[in-house]
C-alpha cells in the first residue's frame, strides 16, 4: 500500500498545548511539512518570542532560540549576519511584532535583512488572557477594551504589511489565512515563498497569517473561522501586498 | 608591534578585532563614539565580519545575542543611558548562557545627565543591572593600555564562563589618547563557540531559552549560573596595589579614578605621608579577600569614586567593620584634580593621628 500522509519530519511528537480551534497548530504543520520539502531541517533556525508560540521551540524540530519580547528580528539579523549560511525565520505574534517590536521589525526589513518573519495576527494578546492587540479591530471587544476598542483612545488597528511594504528594503510580503483548507494552502504557498525570497538573498519577507483565537475571541473555532471571513479580513484584505520577485523576472 | 598613539575608544576597538570579535552592534551616544566609528571603518570589511549601526541600544544589544547565538564573538557599546537600555538583552545574555562584551564608557547620570567622565554606573554593573538573578564579569580598567589589554581578556573571560561581561570605562578614559601597544595577534581563523546554533546538521536540534512552565527548571538554572559565580570568584580576581606595604592609609579606587588618586598619592608621600592605593580590576568579582589582607597592616580606608559612593558598600562588605572607612566622591561628570584629592587624604591622615 502506497503511503500518502505522515507526520513531518520536523515536527516534534510532542502534543499541541495550543487551545483547540489555535491557528498557531495550523501554521506550525505546514511550516514544519514546507522545512522538509525544501530540505531545509538541518539549515533552518526559528526565533520565537514570547507570547503563545513561545514554545515553538517545543514542536518544531530544529534549531530554535527564546528571543526578548519584540526583539525577534534584532536577533535574527545578528545570527543571519553571523552565519549567513542559515536560513533564520522569526514567528512572532501580533503584540510582538507590531506593538513592542515595531523598531527593530521596521528597521530589519529596511536593512533588507535575508530573514523570514511569520507573522501570526490574531488581533488579540492570547498568552496574557485576552488584551487588547495593535491590530485588534475598532469595536472589538477584549479585557482592556471591554467597551470595544474606540480610536479616539485607543487608536487604529495597524497595518503592518502595509507599512513594511513602503520599506525599500522588504522584498516580499502577503497577508493569508488559515481559516479554511484552501486559504492553509494559500498561506503554505507564501510561506515558501518568502523562504525562497531569503534563500535568493533579495531581502526581508514577510507572511502575515490571520490566525483564529477562538478563546480570546469567546467563540467557538467555527465561528472564528467564519469571523475571519466576514469580519477580519474588511480589516486586513488577503494577497500579495509586496513581491519584487516579478519583477526582477520581467527585468 | 610599536607604539602608537591612539584615543581609549579606538583603542577598545582595534583590541577587539585582534581578538577575534566577528560582530559588533553599536548606537551612538557620546562619548564612545570613535569606538563604533573605529568598527564601522575597521571590522565592516574584515571577511565575514559584521558592522550594523542598530536603530537603538536595544537592538544593538538583541543582535549580539543573535550574533552569540551563532558561536562567533560578539561585542557592544554605549554609555550610560544607552546602557541602561541593554539590560533586558544582558539579562537574556545571562539566561542563555551566552558570552557577549559590552563596553560602558559612563558619563553623568542620572537621566541624561551629561557626557563627561563618571562611575555612576557602578552598582548596575556589579549587580547585574537588568532583571533576575545574575551577574556579570566587569573589568575597570586605567589606562589606554588597559583598555586593549583588558579588552583580549574580556572575550577570552566571557567565552571561558559562558557569561556577559562588562568593561566599565568612562568618557575620560575613552577620549584620553596615550601610547599603546597591541601585543595580541588576531586568529587566523574565525572562533566558533562549541554548542552554537548553526542548524540541526548531523546532530539533534538544539533549543536556547529560559523560558518554562516549571518554576523548579528556572531555579536549576539560577543554581548552575550561581555554581559558576562561585568559580569565577574563586578564579578570576585581580586587583593591582600601590605603595600598600608601609601604608597607614589605604585609598581604595578603581578606573581613572585610580589614575587621579596615584597622582594624589606621589604627592601625599613626598610630604611623608605614608598612603597607599589599592585599584580592584575586577569589580565583579571584587577583591574582598584583598581588602582583608590590606586592613591587617591598616585602619583606615579612603574609598574614592566619581560618584556618591558606591563600591564603598563592597569594601565595607568585605571589612565587616574591621576598618574605618571614610568616602570622597564627584559626581554627575566631574572630574577631580590630584590637588582635591590631595587634600582630602592629608585632611583625613592628620585628623587620624596617623604618622
Amino acid at each position: 500500500m502506497k503511503k500518502i500522509y505522515t507526520r513531518p519530519k520536523s515536527l516534534k511528537r510532542t502534543p499541541f498545548h495550543y487551545c483547540p480551534g489555535c491557528g498557531h497548530s495550523i501554521t506550525h504543520k505546514i511550516m514544519t511539512e514546507l522545512i522538509d520539502e525544501m530540505n531545509l531541517q538541518d539549515k533552518t533556525i526559528g526565533i520565537p518570542p514570547p507570547g503563545c508560540s513561545v514554545f515553538a521551540y517545543n514542536y518544531f524540530d530544529i534549531d530554535m532560540a527564546e528571543s526578548a519580547h519584540g526583539r525577534g528580528a534584532a536577533v535574527a539579523t545578528g545570527l543571519k549576519r553571523a552565519y549567513p549560511e542559515a536560513i533564520v525565520f522569526t514567528y512572532q505574534g501580533d503584540g510582538d511584532l507590531a506593538a513592542i517590536g515595531t523598531a527593530e521589525t521596521i528597521h530589519a526589513s529596511n536593512r533588507g535583512e535575508n530573514i523570514t518573519a511569520i507573522f501570526i495576527n490574531n488581533a488579540v494578546y492570547g498568552m496574557t488572557g485576552g488584551q487588547m492587540a495593535p491590530t485588534t479591530l475598532l469595536s472589538q471587544k477584549t479585557t482592556t477594551t471591554p467597551y470595544g476598542r474606540d480610536d479616539k483612545i485607543e487608536g487604529y488597528p495597524i497595518k503592518m504589511s502595509e507599512i513594511l511594504a513602503l520599506v525599500k528594503g522588504s522584498a516580499y510580503i502577503e497577508r493569508v489565512a488559515v481559516n479554511s483548507p484552501a486559504n492553509i494552502i494559500k498561506a503554505k504557498k507564501a510561506i515558501r515563498k518568502a523562504f525562497q525570497v531569503q534563500i535568493d538573498c533579495l531581502g526581508f519577507s514577510m507572511v502575515e497569517i490571520l490566525s483564529p483565537c477562538p478563546t480570546n475571541w469567546k467563540m467557538s473555532p467555527v465561528e472564528s473561522w467564519k469571523w475571519i471571513d466576514e469580519v477580519m479580513v474588511k480589516e486586513f484584505p488577503l494577497g500579495v501586498i509586496k513581491d519584487i520577485t516579478g519583477k526582477k523576472d520581467a527585468g | 608591534m610599536a607604539k602608537v598613539l591612539m584615543n581609549g575608544n579606538s583603542a577598545i576597538g582595534e583590541a577587539a578585532i585582534r581578538a577575534g570579535c566577528q560582530c559588533y552592534f553599536g548606537y551612538p551616544i557620546t562619548p564612545q563614539n570613535e569606538l563604533t566609528e573605529y568598527m564601522a571603518t575597521h571590522l565592516s570589511r574584515k571577511k565575514g565580519c559584521t558592522f550594523i549601526q542598530a536603530e537603538s541600544e536595544i537592538s544593538a544589544i538583541n543582535m549580539v545575542y543573535g550574533a552569540s547565538l551563532a558561536g562567533v564573538r560578539a561585542m557592544t557599546s554605549s554609555s550610560s543611558p544607552g546602557i541602561s537600555l541593554k539590560q533586558e538583552g544582558i539579562s537574556y545574555l545571562a539566561a542563555c548562557e551566552l558570552p557577549a562584551v559590552i563596553v560602558n564608557m559612563t558619563r553623568g547620570g542620572p537621566g541624561l545627565g551629561s557626557i563627561s567622565a563618571a562611575q555612576s554606573d557602578y552598582f548596575q554593573a556589579t549587580r547585574g543591572g537588568g532583571h533576575g538573578d545574575y551577574r556579570t564579569i566587569v573589568l575597570a580598567p586605567s589606562s589606554v593600555q588597559e583598555l586593549a589589554d583588558l579588552t583580549y581578556k574580556a572575550f577570552d573571560l566571557s567565552d571561558k564562563y559562558r557569561v556577559p561581561l562588562v568593561i566599565l570605562g568612562d568618557g575620560m578614559l575613552g577620549q584620553m589618547i596615550e601610547p599603546v601597544e597591541f601585543s595580541y595577534e588576531a586568529p587566523k581563523e574565525p572562533i566558533i563557540r562549541n554548542n552554537a546554533l548553526r542548524g540541526a546538521k548531523g546532530r539533534t536540534s538544539r533549543i536556547v531559552k529560559t523560558f518554562t512552565s516549571n518554576p523548579a527548571t528556572v531555579e536549576e538554572i539560577n543554581w548552575s549560573l550561581f555554581r559558576r559565580y562561585q568559580l569565577i570568584k574563586q578564579e578570576e580576581v585581580v586587583w593591582d596595589t600601590f605603595m600598600v606595604e608601609d601604608a597607614q592609609l589605604i585609598v581604595v579606587a578603581f578606573g581613572i579614578a585610580a589614575r587621579i588618586a596615584k597622582g594624589a598619592i606621589k604627592s601625599a608621600r613626598i610630604e611623608g605621608m605614608k598612603v597607599g592605593m589599592l585599584r580592584p580590576i575586577t569589580l565583579w568579582p571584587f577583591p574582598a579577600e584583598k581588602v582583608r589582607e590590606v586592613a591587617n597592616r591598616t585602619n583606615y580606608f579612603l574609598v574614592f569614586e566619581m560618584n556618591m559612593g558606591q563600591m564603598i558598600e563592597d569594601v565595607q562588605l568585605a571589612l565587616e567593620g574591621a576598618g574605618e572607612v571614610s568616602f570622597y566622591g564627584r559626581t554627575g561628570g566631574v572630574i577631580p584634580t590630584p590637588n582635591e584629592v590631595l587634600r582630602v587624604i592629608s585632611r583625613l591622615y592628620y585628623q587620624k593621628g596617623l604618622k
